[in-house]
């Protein structure tokens, strides 16, 4: 059987829009992957716990507070501290183009912000899921 | 097999590995559950069923909360659709069970259906059975939103808990066949809600109107009590299922819903109903299984090719459907 591409689309942070990460979580459905939805306000720790508990190949970030360069660093760091390495971490929301340079060398291997073709963040997943090595 | 002995000593994330290895059916997922096999039969095992919208994930994060107060450790399995147009999903019990977040005590899975009718995934049973060897003491399985037909809880829960809510249908719905005739449990949630007096009485007058005798009638075999083999003595006084309103949201009445599965689980100790239920639940898992392997024995024996040339003569009005088969068949097995 095939394996699914499991991903954890979450809202880190004290906005309470979720409008984007709906619109995502609804892409990445129709594209085949199981998407879990983790709703508003979650904490960094909570993020990295679920991502955990349901082995999640991805997780994709919403933030619209503007705290994405403490937030994001950290889950990846927590991820990390979990043992959770192979894990690809995205981002979408509203964050400036001179802050992506940053977040990716921090372990952000995406980010898309408002406007961004929603084909085209599920074939990056797909295609960053499955060129990660297998480890059983 | 790493994994499993992780797991086995507490570790979460090989846990969620071989869930994962379970749920994707890995060559390596038999070997696992043989693995574990010797290692379950100790938790108490807990499914919530109901219509979309009547608040089972509400419901399930507060009885987790209670079952943790108590001192208990809680393993959750929460089941939605899988669409059947593109195979993706999207699982949304997490949100409901917000509370849980950051409990060491506390471990919540979401699986998708992937294709299966019942109202849980093919691998929610196997699942369960990790979650038991992994040591947690009470396993809530959440199916998804059920509506008459979905009744596979039944077989993999010890105790099965029917959530209603108020403005859902009228009576005749509540004698209708199916998810009703599954609860030892039964709840109204919303009951701050108009209407929830109505409902209360209309699933009252629906028990009263049962009169064969339920243990029986589960796993859609309708035995008659005497003629199956493994019910209980005929001395045990038949369970009636309790009805308990609950404002899940408010945490109100969720106590009351804890005692009535302790007390349903009590009952099944002491009526000796317990014995012939896990038996009925393991044959009809080794049923399944069997039924599963055969099948695709028998599919990987059908070459494809052959399939879609049946296809196109079936669309040409060649030949017919049943004829077709037969066909495929006896070239399979000449």
């Amino acid at each position: 059987m095939d394996k699914k591409i499991r991903i954890l689309i979450a809202k880190p942070g004290l906005d309470g829009h979720d409008r984007g990460a709906k619109v995502i979580a609804r892409a990445l459905r129709d594209a085949g992957m199981e998407v879990i939805y983790t709703g508003l306000r979650q904490t960094p720790e909570m993020i990295v716990e679920s991502a955990l508990q349901e082995d999640v190949d991805a997780v994709g970030l919403s933030i619209l507070s503007g705290a994405h360069m403490t937030l994001l660093p950290r889950i990846v760091e927590l991820l990390k501290a979990n043992h959770l390495d192979d894990v690809l971490v995205f981002a979408g929301g509203i964050i400036p183009d001179e802050d992506i340079p940053a977040l990716q060398s921090a372990g952000v291997c995406g980010v898309f912000g408002p406007g961004a073709n929603t084909d085209v963040v599920a074939q990056f997943i797909r295609r960053e899921v499955e060129s990660r090595p297998v480890d059983q | 097999m790493e994994l499993v002995d992780q797991t086995l000593s507490g570790n979460r994330r090989a846990l969620a590995r071989l869930i994962s290895q379970l749920e994707d059916d890995s060559p390596l997922a038999a070997q696992t559950l043989a693995a574990i096999y010797g290692h379950t039969g100790r938790a108490r095992v807990v499914g919530v069923t109901g219509s979309p919208g009547t608040g089972k994930s509400t419901l399930v994060s507060e009885l987790a909360k209670a079952y943790r107060r108590a001192g208990q450790t809680v393993g959750i399995v929460a089941v939605d659709p899988t669409s059947p147009f593109t195979g993706g999903a999207i699982l949304g019990d997490r949100i409901r069970m917000r509370d849980l977040a950051g409990d060491p005590g506390v471990f919540i899975r979401s699986m998708a259906t992937r294709g299966s009718l019942g109202g849980l995934a093919r691998a929610t049973t196997n699942v369960v059975q990790i979650l038991d060897a992994a040591g947690y003491d009470v396993i809530l399985i959440e199916t998804v939103g059920a509506g008459q037909s979905e009744v596979d809880i039944a077989r993999t829960a010890d105790t099965t808990v029917v959530v209603e809510a108020p403005g859902l249908g009228d009576e005749v719905q509540a004698i209708k066949a199916g998810i009703l005739e599954i609860a030892d449990v039964l709840v109204v949630n919303k009951a701050d809600r108009e209407g929830a007096t109505n409902t209360v009485r209309a699933l009252q007058a629906m028990l009263d109107l049962g009169t064969a005798p339920r243990r029986a009638l589960h796993h859609g075999v309708t035995l008659a009590a005497e003629q199956n083999p493994y019910s209980a003595p005929d001395s045990a006084p038949a369970w009636r299922p309790p009805i308990l309103q609950t404002v899940a949201l408010e945490s109100k009445g969720i106590t009351e819903v804890a005692e009535a599965i302790a007390r349903h689980q009590a009952y099944l100790a002491e009526s000796g109903e317990a014995q012939p239920r896990r038996r009925r639940r393991i044959e009809s898992e080794l049923l399944a299984i069997l039924r599963e392997t055969l099948l695709r024995r028998l599919m990987d024996s059908v070459s494809p090719a052959d399939v879609s040339q049946m296809v196109e003569r079936v669309a040409a009005r060649e030949i017919d459907p049943y004829t077709a088969v037969e066909q495929l068949l006896a070239s399979a097995y000449h």
